[in-house]
């Protein structure tokens, strides 16, 4: 799975779950919550929705590691290629 | 201690104590100046009041998950008119149901909200019970992975903590004043609006968003609940299975809907020449202490009465009462013993009820019957109880109002009764506004 593949992942996870949100533009390096209005919640819902739907799991301490796009590309894309 | 003109020393010590009792609290008079609601049968006061002079229901087959089909009474009022798709899927039904009502009402109202001070609102919200439709949801969202419970969502809290329609209408409208649900069974719409004249009293808030609301028909527990005890409705014309006080009537239609009030001192209402639709006059809650779930005929009685003695009004003096019944065999019976006993001998007290259209809405039951009654005011004309094909004798009331509208010389007091499980019963007055 290529990074590309895993940013369209979590855009579709925040489509689900932030339905107002316009999602077309956005920016890989800068911060999701700086782009859209995300709360803490809704970070966890991502976290939900990526354990549900593809299996991964994100501890706490890596809840950092979605902040942007490309961060959650970075972090994630091994953890897909590793299922 | 005591002097010569027999004035205590104890007694002057409970003078301010004085000041504050209730018929002291009563000078202030509170009048309903909006409502806002949603039904079964209406999303609108006109639209409902509409069809309950029409005699047209709103019951429906619903697929019960683990039951089937069952008779419930759904809204369909739009919920994105108020709220952002996020804050639908983050809340709950009562959350929407109660901010619908809760616009509507502040819309109906004619007050400007916009600059009304936020900190000065209060919202009392009376809910049958709430918390069993998030968490059954969840239950069964985590069933389908092996009941492992890191699938279970952190949105459980915020939707099932008691007060969680109350808040939800605070933070979508941005009120700072005081909120909270009031758990009071089926009694909750009276609660909720009692609530809300007993703050304006003591000066808590200068406006209340008052009244009841319930999801109920998203839980399974609920329907399978009165089935266990034998007091669910049903009938092959879905439109009958709720019928209170017909001969065959089998029990309740499960319901969901809400109906929000905006209350205010009368003082502050003719200010701004608000359009008053009615002043709260009197109410009463009490308790049975009798039973789980039977109703106590003797309690209701002393309820009415006593809410009577709080209007300062003899029973001949209400025009109009609004039944709880709910359609159970036993329930209809016991409450028209309690109404006999009360209204018997009043030949200008006419008795109807909402439910036979709507089914029982639970935690908003007596503020939605309430409100399908309220504009008798104006049209002089008192909705029937419909559904009875051959009235059960024992609830043969004598100005029981059946099948169709009575047009009557006029309706100036209204006695809104609401009953509900653990034996709570309420009875709230409202009449007509004369300066």
């Amino acid at each position: 799975m290529t990074e590309d593949q895993v940013k369209q992942i979590v855009i579709d996870i925040i489509n689900e779950i932030a339905p107002d949100e316009d999602t077309s533009g956005l920016k890989g390096e800068i911060s999701l919550r700086d782009q859209m209005d995300l709360d803490s919640m809704d970070f966890l819902d991502i976290v939900m929705e990526l354990r549900k739907q593809h299996g991964i799991e994100v501890p706490e301490a890596d809840y950092p590691e979605l902040a942007s796009l490309d961060s959650c590309a970075t972090y994630l894309t091994p953890k897909f290629n590793a299922k | 201690m005591q002097n010569s003109q027999g004035f205590t020393w104890l007694t002057a010590a409970r003078l301010p104590v004085l000041l504050l009792h209730p018929l002291t609290m009563q000078q202030t008079r509170i009048v309903i100046t909006g409502v806002g609601l949603t039904s079964p049968n209406g999303n609108t006061l006109e639209e409902y009041r509409k069809n309950l002079l029409e005699g047209i229901a709103g019951v429906q087959l619903i697929d019960m998950r683990y039951m089937g089909e069952v008779p419930a009474g759904v809204c369909d009022f739009d919920p994105k008119k108020y709220q952002t798709r996020k804050e639908l899927r983050v809340g709950t039904r009562a959350g929407s149901i109660a901010i619908y009502a809760a616009h509507e009402a502040i819309a109906h109202s004619g007050i400007d909200f916009a600059t009304f001070d936020k900190t000065r609102i209060g919202v009392y919200v009376g809910t049958t019970e709430h918390g069993n439709v998030e968490t059954e949801n969840e239950v069964y969202n985590i069933s389908k992975f092996d009941y492992d419970t890191k699938f279970w969502t952190h949105h459980h809290n915020p939707r099932t903590v008691a007060n969680n329609p109350a808040g939800e209408i605070t933070i979508n409208m941005g009120i700072t004043g005081p909120h909270y649900t009031i758990g009071a069974a089926c009694a909750a719409g009276n609660a909720g609006l009692i609530q809300a004249v007993q703050m304006l009293r003591l000066g808590e808030v200068d406006l209340a968003l008052a009244g009841g609301v319930s999801e109920s028909i998203q839980s399974f527990g609920i329907f399978a609940g009165f089935k266990s005890q034998g007091a669910l409705g049903s009938h092959d014309d879905i439109n009958k299975a709720s019928r209170p006080f017909d001969k065959s009537r089998n029990g309740i239609v499960v319901s969901e809907g809400g109906a929000i009030y905006t209350l205010e001192r009368l003082d502050d209402a003719l200010a701004r020449n608000a359009n008053i639709l009615g002043e709260i006059i009197g109410y009463r809650i009490n308790s049975d202490a009798s039973d789980y779930v039977l109703p106590n005929p003797e309690r209701q009685a002393e309820c009415m009465r006593a809410a009577l003695d709080n209007a300062g009004l003899s029973a001949h003096e209400v025009d109009l009462v609004n039944t709880h019944a709910t359609s159970t065999p036993q329930g209809d019976i016991q409450e028209c013993k309690a109404i006999a006993e009360v209204f018997g001998s009043s030949p200008t007290t006419y008795i109807n009820n909402t439910k036979s259209f709507i089914g029982h809405a639970m935690g908003a039951a007596g503020a939605l019957e309430l409100a399908g009654n309220l504009p008798s005011f104006q049209d002089h004309i008192i909705h029937p109880t419909i559904n009875v094909d051959e009235l059960d004798p024992e609830c043969a009331l004598a100005n029981l109002v059946i099948n169709e509208p009575r047009k009557v010389d006029a309706v100036k007091v209204i006695l809104n009764n609401s009953f509900g499980m653990l034996g709570i019963n309420s009875a709230l007055i409202v009449r007509n506004f004369e300066n």
